[in-house]
């Protein structure tokens, strides 16, 4: 599904530009540790965390991360926004909590990591 | 090809910058056109090393080189080494305090991410002596684009 279509399904706010809103996304990858990310097929998926630090932003750059989702309504500071909008990065942030948000998205078809659901 | 040389210094306990030398490697080897797979590999096992100095180290340097059959890439340390080497390669295996968890690392995958990663790994540590790591990566033959 389209990363726009992902940002309706979330009832989510894009942090910045807006662009590469029409990025496919197929797999989605929720966690805090990102290790974990980094240790899983990560590539061009949708990371759901709850952590708002820079290294969120490098984990998703080193791993090839489409695009990340803020949940339980977490905004980052600035300066995590700003190194994800100059490494083109998608920045969404959704009130739903983890579990809500990943319902919603097994809802919509995306699948885990390892391609499974 | 001639050997292609970086080094960049690593400061203990900097979480801000942690992670920029293999941002900046990951870059490079975009623009000499390196496979994205080998590229994401290289990039994960850099960034996996530069978090371990961050977070357990003292300073520590991350030396990276390409040449005509592999690329290599050595992190060391001057910080308390590590006491058994072959409990540290086990998944899980974790010394993290509570401050990195809520950073999200510490899980215990940095040298096991690591190790899947790189096509050959060397680490040699002992208590109170630092830690080298060196990570090879083969290239195909000819050189560059994998």
């Amino acid at each position: 599904m389209k990363l726009s279509e992902i940002v309706k399904t979330l009832d989510a706010k894009v942090l910045n530009d807006g662009n590469h809103l029409d990025k496919e996304i197929t797999t989605c990858g929720a966690s805090d540790l990102m290790s974990d990310i980094l240790a899983g097929l990560s590539e061009g998926c949708i990371l759901l965390t709850g952590l708002t630090t820079i290294q969120v932003i490098r984990t998703a750059m080193v791993a090839g991360v489409g695009a990340v989702v803020f949940v339980r309504g977490k905004t980052p500071p600035q300066e995590v926004i700003d190194l994800a909008t100059e490494q083109e990065l998608p920045l969404i942030s959704s009130s739903y909590s983890m579990f809500v948000s990943c319902g919603r998205l097994h809802a919509c078809n995306l699948t885990g990591l390892d391609g499974r659901r | 090809m001639t050997a292609l040389k970086k080094s960049f210094h690593i400061k203990s306990r900097d979480f801000i910058r942690a992670g920029e030398a293999s941002i900046q490697i990951q870059a490079l080897l975009k623009t000499l056109n390196f496979d994205p797979k080998m590229i994401r590999r290289v990039s994960i096992c850099g960034y996996e090393g530069e978090m371990n100095v961050v977070m357990h180290g003292g300073d520590g340097t991350l030396r990276f080189e390409i040449n005509t059959n592999q690329l290599i890439i050595e992190i060391t340390d001057d910080g308390p080494g590590i006491v058994d080497i072959a409990k540290a390669m086990q998944a899980g295996f974790s010394t993290a305090s509570d401050e990195h968890r809520n950073m999200g690392f510490g899980a215990g995958m940095g040298l096991p991410n690591m190790k899947k990663n790189s096509d050959d790994i060397t680490v040699e540590s002992e208590k109170g002596q630092g830690t080298l790591v060196r990570m090879v990566f083969f290239l195909s033959k000819g050189g560059d684009a994998v």
